[in-house]
């Protein structure tokens, strides 16, 4: 299915996020413009101090734009509070860190049962849907153990299925595989390519060539700015 | 909502657990606090049980007088065969009766005697009194009969026995209708025993349950009114040693005491040869100290709970501190801020409940170790554990709301930065 013809999950228009320091104001995204269709595999590039920490913080919704909108399924959120931000954070985006980022004195199951407890939906069903994604992420043996108790790969797995747990409009990877070794970092990719078969969305922020080689296309960023969006060729494009 | 509580519990455990000797210490200030105010709660009841108790039995309708010793000055001791001259008269009783006629009057002779059956002996207090004498104090008979109207009448040699002198009299007979001797050579049929009292109320020194009680003109008959004091061996004069007045409803005490007290004055003023007893005000007095000592015992309960809170707040800082990250993660998952708030409130109040668990251990077993120890008797109210219990919860809470606040007010995208 081309692209044109999915729907847009995440758009930003003319986005700006400035920061303050003393007298001097320092423009880490100076109006940026770009759309995520369903099923994106998008990758953010870009020197160190080019904005993409930035730009992702916004896309998750963690902090708020200086100027500009940002449209999530058709709503804007770029003035929405706090209370309402974290709504759309539990509900619609999926978080993965590149330290992983799990809860240490929480089990995997536990840690798996975050998202929807702070939704009140946690119960039979979410335990279910647990013991499936840690089947799905091959962790379907370790829902008792620690995060400690497992490897970096596995803690990563661990992550992911957590950041699935509440069927998020677009998962967010900051960064994902920075921590681990090539091997591992293949397994990771692996899995998401599978993701993405199923139709999962995702955006990511890396610095390794080698990563956003295996996304659909890459958004460069420059100073704030968006250099350029270059359509990765090799990538499968989803059935 | 229940399963979620009892979620957000189980993870303040699990976090607190984390630290188990940091949390522990922490407990313990909160710990030692509940204890302490349970256990002084407990002793001061104890206390003040007692005192009321005692008042009661003192009757809360009577108005007691009694005769006092003056001191001795140079000049009434100059002489050893001088008559000591003190105390109540039998005119000052009957004008009670007069001045009172609601009230009943009960007269009261107290004869030092040594007294004697068989083998048996002791030195004890020869009571003589009238019928109404144990109405008016509350007492009872076990076996045998109290003194009547025609005992009176016919000054009849006959004695009623407190219980632990008839057993000790009597150690194996049935002590009625037996005779015993009190001095060298007056001589009473027991006609009755009383029932234990198991109180201190009695004539100085004894407790009605080691003294005799003979009728009054009895006593008067036998022993004159003139008596040979048997540890000073000094003659003294006392027509009544106690006049016992009781009235039919507490309402009318205070009147009657100051009528008693303004009837008194004129006679016995230079001397101070009097005294008199309400128990009610003895009673309201004891139930006034107690306030008070329940305000004390507020404020030092305050304080310690103050300080208890202080090292929580202390710790539920660090905690936040050390746990940013988790806090950043759990913000990105979609906590919002009063989550945040919830979580680490919850953590404070279950590490001051726990100490407050234990603290109440603590406390309903300090008192009987001072019960078993010091022969003090101590109360543990119910109502006392409950407020101390949620009270520690409570100090957990609001020491925790600070701590909380903070946690809730991180900025995630700095939270989820911190190392
Ligand atoms: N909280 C902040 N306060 C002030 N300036 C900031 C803040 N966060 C970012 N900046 C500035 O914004 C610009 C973009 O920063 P950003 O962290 O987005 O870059 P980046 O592309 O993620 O870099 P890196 O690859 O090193 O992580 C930088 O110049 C940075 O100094
Ligand atoms: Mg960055």
């Amino acid at each position: 299915m081309d692209r044109s013809d999915r729907p847009i999950i995440a758009e930003f228009i003319d986005v700006h996020r400035h920061y303050l320091m003393g007298t001097n104001v320092v423009k880490a995204l100076n109006g940026v413009s770009m759309q995520v269709h369903k099923s994106d595999y998008f990758a953010i590039m870009g020197r160190s101090g080019s904005g993409k920490s930035t730009m992702l913080n916004l896309l998750g919704c963690l902090d708020r734009p200086t100027s500009g909108s940002y449209m999530i399924g058709g709503r804007d959120v770029s003035k929405l509070n706090d209370d309402a931000l974290s709504e759309v954070r539990g509900r619609e985006i999926g978080f993965i860190f590149q330290s992983f980022n799990l809860i240490p004195q929480l089990t995997v199951l536990e840690n798996l049962e975050v998202p929807l407890f702070y939704q009140g939906r946690v119960g039979a069903e979410s335990r279910q849907k647990a013991e499936y994604l840690a089947e799905r992420v091959g962790l379907g043996q370790r829902l008792e153990h620690r995060p400690l108790e497992l490897s970096g790969g596995q803690q990563q797995r661990v992550a992911i299925a957590r950041a699935l747990m509440n069927d998020p409009l677009f998962l967010l990877a900051d960064e994902a595989t920075g921590n681990l070794d090539s091997n591992t970092e293949r397994e990771i990719l692996d899995l998401f390519d599978d993701l993405r078969r199923d139709g999962v969305t995702i955006v990511i922020v890396t610095h390794n060539q080698k990563v956003a080689d295996r996304a659909e296309r890459t958004l460069w960023l420059k100073d704030g700015q968006v250099e350029r969006l270059v359509e990765n060729r090799a990538a499968e494009v989803p059935q | 909502m229940i399963r979620d509580s009892w979620r957000i519990v189980q993870l303040g455990l699990k976090s607190l657990m984390l630290h188990k000797l940091r949390s522990s210490l922490t407990t313990a200030g909160i710990l030692f606090g509940v204890a302490s105010v349970i256990a002084m709660l407990a002793v001061g009841e104890g206390a003040s049980q007692e005192a009321l108790e005692q008042y009661r039995d003192m009757g809360v309708t009577n108005v007691l007088v009694r005769s006092v010793k003056p001191e001795e000055t140079q000049q009434t001791s100059s002489s050893m065969w001088s008559i000591l001259d003190y105390g109540l008269t039998y005119a000052e009783a009957d004008r009670i009766e007069n001045l009172l006629p609601q009230a009943t009057v009960v007269r009261v002779r107290e004869v030092q005697r040594g007294v004697m059956r068989g083998e048996a002996f002791r030195v004890t207090v020869v009571v003589g009194t009238e019928p109404q004498f144990l109405d008016v104090s509350n007492m009872a008979v076990a076996e045998g009969r109290w003194l009547t109207d025609l005992d009176m009448l016919n000054q009849e040699n006959v004695c009623v026995l407190g219980q632990s002198l008839a057993r000790l009299l009597f150690p194996l007979e049935n002590p009625i209708d037996k005779t015993i001797l009190a001095g060298t050579d007056d001589r009473f049929r027991v006609v009755g025993v009383l029932a234990g009292q198991g109180r201190a109320a009695g004539p100085s020194g004894t407790t009605y349950d080691e003294c005799v009680f003979v009728p009054m003109t009895s006593s008067r008959r036998r022993f004159g009114d003139t008596i040979r004091n048997l540890s000073t061996n000094r003659f003294e004069l006392t027509e009544l040693h106690e006049i016992k007045v009781k009235l039919s409803t507490s309402e009318e005490v205070e009147n009657a005491a100051n009528v008693l007290r303004e009837m008194l004055r004129p006679a016995h003023a230079t001397r101070g040869d009097y005294e008199v007893t309400v128990p009610l005000e003895l009673l309201k007095q004891e139930e006034a100290s107690k306030r008070m000592f329940n305000i004390v015992l507020a404020v030092i309960a305050s304080i310690s709970l103050l300080v208890g809170g202080i090292g929580i707040m202390n710790v539920m800082l660090a905690t936040v501190t050390e746990r940013t990250r988790e806090i950043g993660i759990r913000r990105a998952l979609g906590a919002k801020k009063k989550h945040i708030v919830q979580q680490f409130l919850v953590e404070a109040g279950v590490l001051s409940a726990l100490g407050g668990i234990v603290g109440v251990g603590l406390g309903m077993v300090v008192p009987q170790l001072i019960t078993y120890w010091f022969a003090q008797r101590t109360v543990v109210l119910v109502p006392h554990v409950m407020l101390a219990f949620c009270i520690s919860a409570a100090v957990g809470v609001v020491f925790g709301i600070y701590p909380a606040w903070r946690a809730a007010n991180m900025d995630p995208v700095e939270a989820l930065r911190h190392e």
